[in-house]
């Protein structure tokens, strides 16, 4: 497993892990405290979600809570064209791409499926059915390759796609069609699953015999275990298999290996299928304590920043919470409105019957 | 104006919305240097090349899946499935994406893709190279289904589909694949994909069906002219939207009106013209609306199948059994 740094926040410096490090060697001290802000952030904003569906204001929520230096460290290794395909956690990748949070709320407090413009910060809407947005992902990537994005030398151009599931979801048909139809096309796509260890309730075995990362390498590319609690692991591993598919050298598959600290959802129970002991365990690989104790250690931040951003969360929960508060619920006809682009007979009629049978309400009382 | 078969007039609208936008490709199982199982896409890799006509890897999901985001990318894919009884793999695909992306992004972005189906039986063939499943992709909101019967119709629709913004479901008569037509390549003279035809005018039966049934259908009217009877014949052509006005404005002059089509009858789209003709024409139907369909079974080895297909003698039965009310 590719680790940069201790659970305690010291700097490694295997051998074979050279190469990464080179890479989180040239993040510069800004960049790094950035990092840390993200990782600070999008917990904060995961906390919020999480109490607003408590009080009733999201209809359910998906936490990420555990799993933040994985997707900020990956978040952050992404350039402006390329295009990132989430699962329904995402959440820290979004805040990387510059999707406002606000965005993420509607779909779970049932005021749209998604509905922001995928195309604004290349970041596609979130697919809830397990494993299906590998597909998209690799088929954008071969539109990526019959474009030309690839391999002309112009970092502004090349262009890699990212897919992400979970452990889970590499049980899933798509997952492996994907991986074929990426190795057949040497498709500009890495796939990022993040190992947070259970699907629901099954652990790992129930999903696999080997090691995920072990996977990759009969579908013809290379497959990567990164410890997902360490973000400049994350970062470094993301960056070096983005570079490689911007370069025209082909998919590659990354496993985050990672912690989901929370339920699965708000719905689920996990005290049913799993000991508090692991989760104890895992408590000490935090990744977020894990890497302030390193920007502190080496002195690239001081208390008087992390007082700082600890202010910035909480402002960042109170927009989160008003913004979602005052969210409105959408008229009834909206679920007449994006069905398709172009005009469809019997929909138009339904449509109008379904004003006309609203207004033959109004001033009924 | 020349006579060609569907099968060639496809290839010759493939050819011609590829030459028109470079954006249009080619995805599906065997379409390169084979040209399709059934030779739709004929020469095409050869004169766009392997980037333009792709022969997919064997996964009718993953053909789907990629296809939306090679659509997502700026792409028109138009997808070959190779059978009807092929397309469940990619079910998941096309009913929980393709379908639903559009509302889903509140029409932030849309998916122009076209998925050819040869579709229905009658070619002796060895089960799931025979079904007609075109009820469940009408029936799921956000796709359109077109289900077309001959070589201008094959020509000119194939091409609206892949300039169309939404995402078709595209049903080809794999029976009727070498049927002959007429087809004048210079000028359009089909209507629009969406509205149904009137293929043959008649006084006193109205009979709506689509795709391999329409030849069928206008035999029987052939055959019921000799007795007397005038059968009108509308080729429905598209399954979603459904063109109710030409159907309800032949059955208020006709008062009588059969459907036919291959797929079992239950929930089928016979029933759903039944209903809604019933609703608009009420007071014009002389007789109940008669479906003739296959029947509520899988469909059966090829040996029998012609006993699960409508032919020219069920049509008549029924169009019989509505004149006698």
């Amino acid at each position: 497993m590719i680790q940069l740094l201790t659970p305690e926040g010291q700097r490694m410096h295997r051998r074979e892990d050279q190469q990464y490090a080179d890479i989180a060697a040239e993040l510069s001290d800004e960049d790094l405290r950035g990092m840390y802000r993200d990782l600070v952030l999008i917990r904060r904003i995961d906390a919020e979600a999480n109490a607003l569906q408590r009080q009733g204001e999201l209809g359910i929520w998906v936490s990420l809570l555990g799993q933040e230096a994985a997707q900020v460290g990956c978040g952050r290794a992404l350039r402006p064209q390329d295009y990132a395909f989430p699962t329904y956690r995402e959440h820290g990748v979004a805040w990387c791409r510059g999707v406002d949070p606000l965005n993420l709320l509607g779909l779970f407090r049932g005021v749209n499926h998604g509905g922001w413009d995928p195309n604004e910060k290349n970041f596609h809407l979130y697919t809830i059915v397990i494993g299906a947005q590998a597909l998209h992902a690799t088929g954008y990537a071969m539109g990526v390759n019959l474009d030309g994005a690839v391999a002309t030398g112009d970092p502004e151009r090349d262009t890699a796609v990212i897919a992400f599931f979970g452990d889970g979801a590499t049980s899933q048909g798509d997952v492996n069609e994907s991986f074929v139809f990426a190795a057949v096309h040497n498709a500009p796509v890495v796939f990022f699953c993040q190992n947070n260890q259970w699907a629901i309730s099954e652990p790992n075995d129930r999903q696999t015999r080997i090691p995920l990362y072990q996977r990759a390498r009969g579908f013809g590319f290379p497959g990567l275990r990164v410890d997902g609690n360490d973000v400049l692991a994350s970062y470094a591993v993301s960056k070096a298999m983005l570079d490689r598919a911007r370069d025209g050298q082909g998919p590659s598959f990354i496993e985050a290996f990672t912690y989901r600290m929370a339920a699965h959802t708000t719905s689920d129970d996990p005290s049913k299928y799993r000991v508090s002991a692991e989760v104890e365990t895992w408590k000490l690989r935090d990744p977020i304590l894990r890497f302030k104790a390193y920007l502190a250690h080496e002195g690239k931040a001081d208390a008087a920043y992390f007082a700082t951003i600890d202010a910035e969360a909480d402002e960042m929960a109170t927009y989160v919470r008003s913004g979602c508060l005052s969210m409105p619920d959408p008229p009834g006809t909206l679920m007449f409105d994006h069905v398709y682009a172009e005009p469809h007979a019997q929909l138009a009629a339904q449509r109008a019957e379904f004003v006309a049978y609203q207004a033959g309400f109004e001033g009924a009382h | 104006m020349a006579t060609t078969t569907i099968a060639k007039a496809l290839n010759a609208g493939l050819r011609r919305a590829m030459e028109a936008d470079p954006k249009v490709i080619l995805c599906g199982e065997d379409i390169g240097k084979l040209g399709g199982v059934f030779r739709v896409t004929e020469g095409l890799q050869k004169d766009f090349g392997e980037e333009r006509v792709m022969d997919s890897p064997l996964a009718e999901s993953g053909i789907v899946g990629t296809a939306i985001g090679m659509a997502l990318r700026g792409y028109r894919p138009v997808v070959e499935i190779q059978f009807d009884g092929f397309v469940y793999p990619a079910f998941d695909h096309i009913v929980s994406q393709v379908a639903k992306m559009r509302s889903r992004a509140l029409g932030h972005v849309q998916l122009p893709m076209v998925i050819r189906i040869p579709v229905g039986g009658g070619i002796g063939a060895v089960e799931h190279h025979s079904e007609s499943n075109e009820a469940y992709f009408a029936h799921t909101a956000g796709l359109r289904v077109v289900a077309i019967s001959n070589p201008a119709d094959a020509y000119w629709l194939i091409q609206e589909a892949i300039a169309a913004d939404d995402p078709v479901v595209f049903y080809e008569p794999k029976r009727r694949y070498w049927d002959k037509g007429e087809l004048d390549e210079t000028h359009r003279g089909v209507p629009p994909m969406s509205q149904a035809s009137v293929v043959r005018t008649g006084s006193d039966v109205t009979v709506a069906c689509y795709g391999p049934m329409v030849k069928t259908c206008l035999q029987a009217a052939q055959a019921a002219a000799e007795e007397g009877t005038s059968l009108e014949v509308i080729d429905l052509r598209s399954l979603s939207p459904l063109d109710l006005d030409t159907v309800a404005a032949s059955v208020e002059r006709t008062g009588r009106l059969v459907t036919v089509h291959e797929a079992s009858g239950f929930l089928g789209i016979g029933a759903e013209v039944a209903a809604q003709v019933q609703q608009r024409c009420f007071y014009s139907l002389e007789a109940p609306v008669i479906r003739v369909t296959g029947y509520d079974v899988p469909y059966p080895p090829s040996r029998i199948e012609e006993d699960f297909l409508p032919d020219l003698d069920r049509v008549l039965d029924a169009v019989d059994r509505s004149l006698a009310y």
